[in-house]
């Protein structure tokens, strides 16, 4: 081999190492930027959910519809997983249909508020019928009845800068790890199908489904629905919250992302 | 057609001195078997860790405990636990198996790979094996992907014909469960076939590229 043809390659391969580096760089650059790396991108699984998470948020960048259905196809058996709070205040709650429930909406908000279940049901109510599969497999049909998050997000006054909402919710019965609590992105929380339900098919919110108040996110799997909500906090970051990785689900090995 | 010169070449330099170059197992052939071979071991591992939640299979949109359905495997439900991990692991390797097919199936056309070896009658495979790689190489690998799309309910809201045109979500989740047996039943098929054709010899092939030591 000449020196001219080693030189050459050696260019070449110069050449080629800078573009991919410079590449790989943008790619990176471009990805933090447009939001699309995941709280739990850490650890074996990182790349696997980076890689999902980032494909969704291209591929659905004009908040695209869950499919919804007719009344005709509400499942007759909804089942659950996860037993109502078993704590007194909550069943003292219930016995009063939620008179002294409140929700909290803090954080990056101009006017953190309040909410009590009259406040919420006077608010303009959307509902929707669609499918809620399980992570497990099994899944159901319901009509969902309530306010859009997309309404409290603009009530509140949401900062422009924020980057989640976090949910937090009071501890479900026999729960190993106590509070369940999680997080939505900005796009999810300003879908046009995320609501904060207090009705199911036609009916109050059944303590089983998390009364007296529910998200519903119907673009990602079930457990991306958290019940028996309390509080909701509009974040630019997630890092404070238990390990960081923007809910309780990936410290339990589930992923944050469940649009799968 | 290996030229003189390059036939010249690759005897000096590798140990294939006198395998026709048209019965060699060509690098990137041999490079996306084995990244296949193990994404094939990491997706029924973490499929069966997913299953094993709820090993029960219904038809149509909906299903769960309570409500009719199709069969059911005399399995323990696991719940809380593998499908966890195994959705994770699931998807990991989905993404490196669907880019390593895609290497495959673009070299496999622009080297007219397929055409030679698949296709047309060839020394190397009789028409059964040809059908048999061609199916699911082109058959069973898709309609995995696409079932496994159908399940998703943020890709099925870009497009919802991903699930209703296979009959309703649940219906999708059975179908993916036939496939993935399929592709086992496959891949038993295939290693009887290199069994009975030498086991060393092709697997040691299957690395270096020679077929026949």
């Amino acid at each position: 081999m000449s020196d001219v043809t080693s030189r050459r390659k050696l260019i070449r391969a110069g050449l080629g190492a800078a573009a991919g580096a410079a590449g790989l760089a943008t790619a990176g650059h471009l990805i933090s930027k447009y939001g699309m790396i995941p709280p739990d991108h850490y650890g074996p699984y990182g790349i696997g959910q980076t890689l999902t998470y980032a494909a969704h948020r291209i591929l659905m960048p004009k908040q695209t519809l869950a499919r919804e259905f007719d009344r005709s196809q509400i499942s007759t058996i909804a089942s659950v997983n996860g037993l109502p709070p078993a704590t007194d205040d909550y069943k003292r709650m219930a016995a009063d249909g939620f008179a002294d429930w409140r929700l909290t909406v803090d954080g990056m908000v101009a006017r953190p508020l309040t909410l009590s279940l009259t406040d919420l049901k006077s608010f303009p109510a959307r509902s929707h019928i669609t499918h809620q599969a399980c992570e497990e497999g099994w899944s159901f049909i319901a009509e969902s009845t309530g306010v859009l998050l997309s309404h409290i997000l603009n009530l509140a006054g949401a900062h422009p800068r924020a980057k989640y909402v976090m949910f937090f919710s009071l501890p479900e019965k026999g729960s190993p790890l106590g509070k369940k609590w999680g997080s939505l992105d900005m796009e999810d929380a300003w879908h046009p199908q995320t609501l904060l339900a207090y009705g199911m098919n036609g009916q109050d919110l059944p303590l089983d489904h998390g009364a007296p108040l529910r998200v519903r996110v119907p673009r990602q799997l079930g457990f991306k629905s958290l019940k028996y909500l309390t509080r909701l906090t509009v974040t630019d970051t997630v890092k404070p919250y238990g390990k960081g990785w923007g809910s309780s689900s990936p410290e339990r090995g589930f992923s944050w992302y469940g649009g799968i | 057609m290996a030229t003189a010169q390059s036939a010249y070449t690759s005897a000096q330099a590798t140990p294939l001195a006198g395998v026709p170059e048209s019965s060699r197992h060509s690098a990137i052939v041999r490079v996306t078997h084995w990244i296949n071979a193990l994404s094939f071991f990491g997706l029924v591992v973490s499929g069966f860790a997913i299953l094993i939640a709820h090993p029960r299979f219904y038809w149509g949109e909906t299903g769960g405990l309570g409500t009719p359905y199709v069969f059911e495997l005399p399995l323990p439900y696991m719940k809380g636990g593998p499908s966890g991990w195994g959705r994770n692991l699931h998807f990991l390797v989905a993404w490196i198996c669907v880019a390593n097919g895609l290497v495959y199936a673009l070299s496999g056309l622009v080297t007219r790979h397929f055409r030679r070896r698949l296709v047309t009658p060839n020394e190397n495979y009789d028409v059964l094996q040809r059908m048999a790689y061609l199916s699911v190489i082109f058959g069973l690998l898709p309609f995995l992907t696409w079932t496994g799309f159908a399940m998703s309910p943020a890709l099925t809201s870009l497009a919802p014909a991903f699930v209703t045109s296979l009959g309703g979500q649940q219906s999708a989740r059975t179908l993916h469960f036939f496939a993935a047996i399929a592709i086992v039943v496959f891949f038993v098929g295939h290693l009887a076939m290199v069994y009975a054709s030498g086991f060393r010899k092709q697997f040691l092939a299957m690395i270096f590229g020679k077929e026949r030591a």
